[in-house]
């Protein structure tokens, strides 16, 4: 059974948290296959890229803690890997 | 120091006294801020740097290797409480976490992003530990 019910919930949570003015929820899953963290969901690996004014002027450890917090017992929990790439507008990926 | 490393780069769980295998008295968060504080670079991580147990420990520990970098392994997956406590010490989810003099870095994401930047390079040398630098150009020139 494969289902993007997580991927959804990410994108949800992060929408209504950052207005980001680019969002992308990768589902890395397929990738790790087979090793330890891959509890066979389809939905173990994740890797967001996020843009939004709210991360400008933060250092990279603030904005991934507050994507962090705001995706609450996802990250190390519900999803074993989250990979995060949280940008202000203007600066390149 | 708490944490011992063997020559075959075994590593005892953190807690452990190593000649008596006795639990210390100290709490696991006493014990990790001892290990964070008396090692300029301790990386936290599943396994060991000769045997890392995941892709994102692995590559953090490629990294600093690359780069020449000294540091203190220890393995989370050995002793639970600390595999806990070091969450709640940098209120941070996941693991590998990378602690340079005292201070947490990031985990993978973080320091794969720093290296490709050069903040890495000014963090170390900044903190005054050594390391190659031609080393970080070229994982910048293979990567960019």
């Amino acid at each position: 059974m494969s289902t993007n019910m997580m991927q959804t919930e990410i994108e949800g949570i992060l929408r209504d948290a950052f207005a980001p003015t680019r969002l992308e929820v990768i589902n890395d899953s397929a990738k790790h296959s087979g090793h330890s963290g891959h509890d066979g969901s389809g939905e173990s690996h994740f890797t967001v890229v996020i843009e939004s004014a709210a991360f400008a002027g933060m250092s990279r450890l603030q904005r991934h803690r507050k994507v962090i917090a705001a995706l609450g017992d996802i990250p190390g929990q519900r999803v074993h890997a989250l990979a995060i790439k949280a940008l202000a507008p203007g600066e390149s990926t | 120091m708490m944490v011992n490393v063997t020559s075959s780069g075994t590593q005892r769980p953190l807690r452990r006294n190593s000649q008596t295998d006795e639990i210390p008295t100290m709490s696991a968060e006493e014990q990790i801020k001892d290990t964070v504080t008396t090692n300029d670079v301790v990386l936290f991580m599943k396994g060991t740097k000769a045997m890392p147990q995941c892709g994102f420990s692995n590559h953090v520990v490629g990294v600093l290797t690359t780069i020449g970098v000294e540091f203190q392994d220890v393995d989370v997956l050995a002793d639970p409480e600390i595999r806990q406590g070091i969450k709640n010490y940098s209120d941070w989810p996941t693991i590998p976490q990378l602690y340079v003099k005292g201070e947490f870095v990031g985990g993978c994401d973080i320091i794969s992003e720093m290296t490709m930047s050069g903040e890495l390079d000014a963090l170390l040398d900044k903190s005054g530990v050594s390391y190659s630098k031609e080393a970080a150009k070229k994982i910048r020139d293979a990567n960019g």
